[in-house]
């Protein structure tokens, strides 16, 4: 198998873990207009809760349907306790609560779990596929984010609940004079985000290892893969993932060091919010003043 | 009238009594006439030995703080046992959160606030480098620094300063050495992480390696802390056709290169840095059976190895863990490592005496001879000389054969390299 096509595949399987993020960051996006520094270590967070209750004996998948469930209520907590009071602040407050939440949650970790590295189980098979450029792990990864991803599709379009929270998100006013909780509808998203988080979470932590900082690099990456792909869409933020995986690869071996395959990203970033800010399939937002 | 008098009564009584103190326990801290010969720099008295460290116990490199604490739970030990030489150790210990200006604020301040004997084990490159000036400037023994850096051997220029592990340039050296004389045309790919710490690395490679080091290192690559993985790295660097792999990466990037090095089915020499031998925490989450065959240098016990688990240094070492600082980890090697480096300062102190002036602690510390610790590798020995500020200058090969290291060879000694 030639280097390029073995650069691909695992492109392909670093972006999927991209893209995993890239939809929780579209999630907490589409349901409250804001995006969520803190998103990548809440779901290192909870992929910790996760290890606790593989560790206590529960088996992969109920321990993954509990720490999901966890993920949410967390997730609504926080939204209640920590951003709703500063809900009409500026922007700028909401980045520095989000910072803020990342530092803390990343310490909190350390604390708690230590910093030692630990092996997180995985539900797939472990064999490497095609000369080893892909294992059977990373194709588990691709299929559950790829479900992950009909599954809101389908929530957002085809349940009350979700066109409600759409509504909430994109006109506050107008969704509560047609009598939606707006305020409900936004801890929503937040519990709705962490819980895609929690899966993002617990299906790299197999392939990237868990420790605190597991995701402070994912999340710039990811970030990347979901402007590219335009941070309202969803379908658009797996795909960017993806790009933005390969692409890095192919760029960090053949066109300069790898030294800068972490500046690659930050050019996908400026480069989109230039020239398209609205990403591949992102809708453009319309104002009216 | 008998009121004013009485306040005077008071007043004079009070200051009566001070001047008793005074004359009483004031001048002891001046060595009196010499019964025993008994000298004290700041921070030590008849009972107590004042010690400092600064560690980053928040920030990018907090993982670390573990080695602080574990240090402070191995003196508690000591104090619980008697100190030394009937002295308690005072431990203070401040976080400069692995930055340099922090740490030239909290060292001053452990210096002139704090009056400590010493400043023992300060942890980092950058902090203890922008704390050496300081330090010799106004002659405090910044003694046994946590740091692989090649530069604390420095006796001439810094007589105040003093290393202790092993340092990356000499270890790499050692792997060059075991390269060269096991491996048929060797063609060398090295995977390392792009700071003072993987450049040291490269550099003492490329020093062993001599003038064949341009032809036999065939790839390098390099990767940041920040990078999610360090796949795609791997793949180039089995593509540019090497047979041997010289892996020099923290832990988790370690474990990722070892399990894709396997995945890929590239059979090359690997060589691991010592920064990551911990059966647990790297070899493990890779997949034990991935980690076969390969091969590292090391210096000290892994708590985590099979092999030393029945032996009475790691009962003890293990005593002392359940005892005094039970919530740390027993699979971090962060916690031999500060038991071992925190028994060798107490051994300078012992060596000390009655003596505990600054110039004596660094007389002392530079007058260690043949000196075995329990948790270092048998055979590993600790030895210091007014020219010789490197404690720990041996290193012994090991291989992985699957669930445990193996040593093999001598302890290999990288002075004068």
């Amino acid at each position: 198998m030639t280097q390029l096509t073995q650069q691909i595949l695992s492109g392909v399987a670093t972006g999927a873990v991209y893209a995993s993020l890239a939809l929780a960051l579209v999630m907490i996006y589409q349901a409250t207009e804001s995006v969520n520094f803190a998103q990548g270590e809440m779901a290192m967070f909870s992929t910790y809760i996760a290890w606790t209750l593989v560790q206590a004996g529960l088996p992969f998948w109920a321990a993954f349907l509990l720490t999901v469930l966890i993920s949410f209520i967390g997730g609504v907590l926080i939204e209640r306790v920590i951003v709703r009071p500063v809900h009409d602040a500026p922007v700028l407050t909401h980045v520095i609560v989000f910072i803020g939440l990342l530092v803390i949650l990343n310490a909190v970790a350390g604390w708690i779990y230590t910093y030692t590295v630990k092996e997180f189980p995985s539900p797939f098979p472990s064999k490497p596929l095609f000369g080893g450029a892909i294992t059977g792990h990373d194709l588990g990864v691709i299929c559950v984010t790829l479900a992950m991803l009909m599954l809101l599709f389908a929530f957002f379009r085809f349940t009350p609940l979700g066109l409600a929270m759409r509504a909430a998100a994109q006109n506050p006013e107008s969704a509560k004079l047609a009598g939606i909780r707006v305020g409900w509808m936004l801890a929503m998203g937040w519990g709705l985000a962490a819980a895609v988080g929690a899966v993002a979470g617990v299906m790299v932590a197999p392939v990237l290892f868990l420790d605190p900082n597991m995701m402070s690099g994912v999340l710039l990456y990811a970030f990347a893969g979901a402007l590219l792909g335009g941070i309202s869409s969803p379908g658009g933020a797996v795909l960017g993932g993806l790009i933005v995986g390969v692409l890095e690869n192919l760029v960090g071996t053949y066109l300069i060091a790898s030294e800068l395959k972490l500046s690659t990203a930050l050019a996908f970033i400026i480069l989109v919010l230039v020239i398209k800010p609205s990403g591949l399939f992102g809708r453009v937002a319309i104002k009216r003043v | 009238m008998n009121f004013d008098r009485r306040i005077l009564l008071i007043a004079a009584c009070v200051v009566a009594v001070g001047a008793v103190a005074f004359v009483l326990l004031g001048p002891q801290k001046q060595p009196g006439p010499p019964v025993v010969q008994k000298k004290y720099g700041p921070g030590a008295s008849d009972t107590e030995i004042k010690i400092g460290n600064i560690n980053p116990y928040s920030g990018p490199a907090s993982a670390y703080g573990a080695i602080g604490k574990a240090i402070g739970a191995y003196f508690d030990k000591v104090n619980d046992e008697g100190g030394i030489n009937g002295r308690k150790i005072k431990y203070v210990t401040l976080d400069d959160a692995y930055s340099p200006p922090k740490a030239v604020e909290q060292v001053r301040r452990l210096v002139e606030q704090d009056q400590v004997l010493l400043v023992f084990q300060s942890l980092g490159t950058p902090s203890n480098s922008a704390i050496q000036p300081y330090m010799n400037e106004n002659k405090v023994p910044q003694l046994f620094v946590a740091t692989g850096a090649t530069k604390w051997n420095d006796p001439k220029n810094f007589p105040w300063t003093m290393g202790w592990q092993p340092n990356y340039q000499t270890e790499a050296q050692i792997y060059a050495r075991y390269i060269v004389s096991n491996v048929k045309e060797p063609k060398i790919a090295v995977l390392f992480q792009n700071d003072d710490y993987g450049k040291d690395y490269l550099d003492g490679l490329k020093q062993g390696l001599g003038n064949d080091a341009a032809k036999l290192i065939v790839a390098t690559k390099s990767y940041e802390t920040s990078d999610p993985t360090v796949d795609s790295q791997v793949v180039a660097l089995m593509n540019s056709g090497a047979n041997v792999f010289v892996n020099v990466a923290t832990p988790k990037f370690a474990s990722q290169a070892i399990r894709k090095v396997a995945d890929l089915g590239w059979k090359p020499l690997h060589i691991l840095n010592n920064v990551s031998t911990s059966v647990s925490a790297v070899l493990k989450p890779a997949g034990l059976e991935k980690a076969v065959d390969i091969v590292t240098s090391a210096y000290h016990k892994d708590p985590t190895d099979p092999q030393w688990q029945n032996a009475k240094e790691y009962k003890d070492w293990l005593a002392w863990m359940q005892k005094y600082n039970p919530n740390a980890d027993l699979a971090s090697t962060f916690n031999v490592y500060a038991y071992s480096v925190a028994q060798t300062l107490v051994q300078v102190l012992k060596q000390c005496g009655n003596d505990l002036t600054r110039e004596n602690v660094m007389k002392q510390a530079a007058n260690l001879k043949n000196l075995e610790m329990p948790m270092l590798l048998p055979g590993i020995k600790i030895n210091t000389g007014p020219n010789d500020f490197a404690p720990i200058k041996q290193m012994q090969l090991q291989k992985f054969d699957g669930t445990t290291w193996r040593l093999f060879g001598t302890a290999l000694s990288v002075e004068g390299s």
